[in-house]
């Protein structure tokens, strides 16, 4: 398992991400500067939350269009793994790595919280290590309301790339989406913040099966593509 | 010359500060108001006088940065003589 946390202007979740998947994984992962044009050697790729470029124009689109998102893209095609949270899903839709887009909350207000949500889909690497009992996770954001068309969302359910449900949606999602998965089920992205869920003082420890699952997917050891 | 992008949600995606605004003004006694849509309004000034070329070159802005496909739709303006696309 090697791994990188991409560093935004405006990011504010990435030290979070990067203790939280060094816990986990068990050894060192790299920081990389959305400036950069080349990724190190990984398989794993994390786009943390905040506020990339402040918002502006759209959440997310200004950072999609970072030098580093190429090459984000080309490991995606490679089959590399790439987790998205909160802003980093926003970025993974505006890149079109992920299908939909997140727009203001129904209710106007920022939500943080920690939420119920269903492990919809406890096949993917993202997610295999859960069992079938919901799940708490916080969630802290604007735009979280997620949008997709009658179509794209019956492509999402019949090929089960819904990871995540809200229980007790916050904030208008279609379908109670919380989490969704490329066709590949490589990329995943989600608006609950499981790196803020992996320790009993955070309140909850109900984000690690999700980097348990990726360190059973990909392995322990530094072998990378 | 100048160019004006004018981008909107698409039909049938909720613009739920759209709603909020509606009600607002329904609370004050505009009690007509059935609904609200908002657009956003980007000006550009841009080095060339060629219209044809910053019709496409705008449309370009628009399609990798200005506006996302998936929720917006957008309309281009060079009023220098009348709309362009």
């Amino acid at each position: 398992m090697r791994a990188a946390v991409i560093t935004f202007p405006g990011s504010n979740c990435d030290r979070d991400l990067l203790v939280a998947m060094q816990t986990c994984f068990g050894r060192p992962v790299a920081r990389v500067w959305h400036g950069d044009s080349e990724l190190p050697p990984v398989d794993l790729v994390g786009l943390p939350g905040g506020f990339s470029f402040g918002d502006y124009l759209r959440c997310g689109a200004i950072a999609a269009r970072s030098p580093i998102m190429a090459a984000v893209r080309r490991h995606a095609e490679r089959g590399g793994y790439v987790l998205g949270i909160c802003n980093g899903f926003q970025i993974l839709t505006e890149a079109g790595l992920l299908p939909g887009a997140l727009v203001r909350n129904a209710g106007l207000k920022f939500v943080c919280r920690p939420v119920r949500l269903a492990v919809v889909n406890r096949n993917s690497p993202f997610t295999a290590a859960y069992g079938p009992e919901p799940i708490t996770i916080p969630v802290a954001h604007h735009d979280g309301n997620y949008v997709i068309d009658p179509e794209g969302l019956a492509r999402l359910e019949g090929e089960g790339r819904i990871a995540f449900r809200y229980l007790d949606n916050p904030n208008g999602s279609t379908a109670d989406i919380a989490g969704v998965l490329d066709a590949r089920g490589r990329v995943l992205g989600l608006m609950p913040h499981p790196e803020r869920a992996v320790d009993p003082l955070l309140g909850s420890e109900d984000g690690k099966p999700l980097f348990a699952s990726l360190l059973a997917a990909i392995g322990g050891g530094g072998a990378h593509r | 010359m100048k160019a004006l992008v004018t981008i909107r949600f698409k039909d049938g995606v909720l613009d739920p500060e759209a709603v909020a605004i509606g009600r607002a003004l329904q609370g004050l006694g505009f009690a007509e108001v059935r609904s609200v849509r908002r657009e956003k309004l980007i000006e550009l000034d841009l080095e060339t006088d060629d219209r044809e070329h910053a019709r496409a070159r705008v449309g370009a802005m628009c399609e990798q940065l200005l506006a996302n496909p998936v929720i917006e739709s957008y309309r281009i303006e060079l009023p220098d003589g009348g709309p362009a696309a």
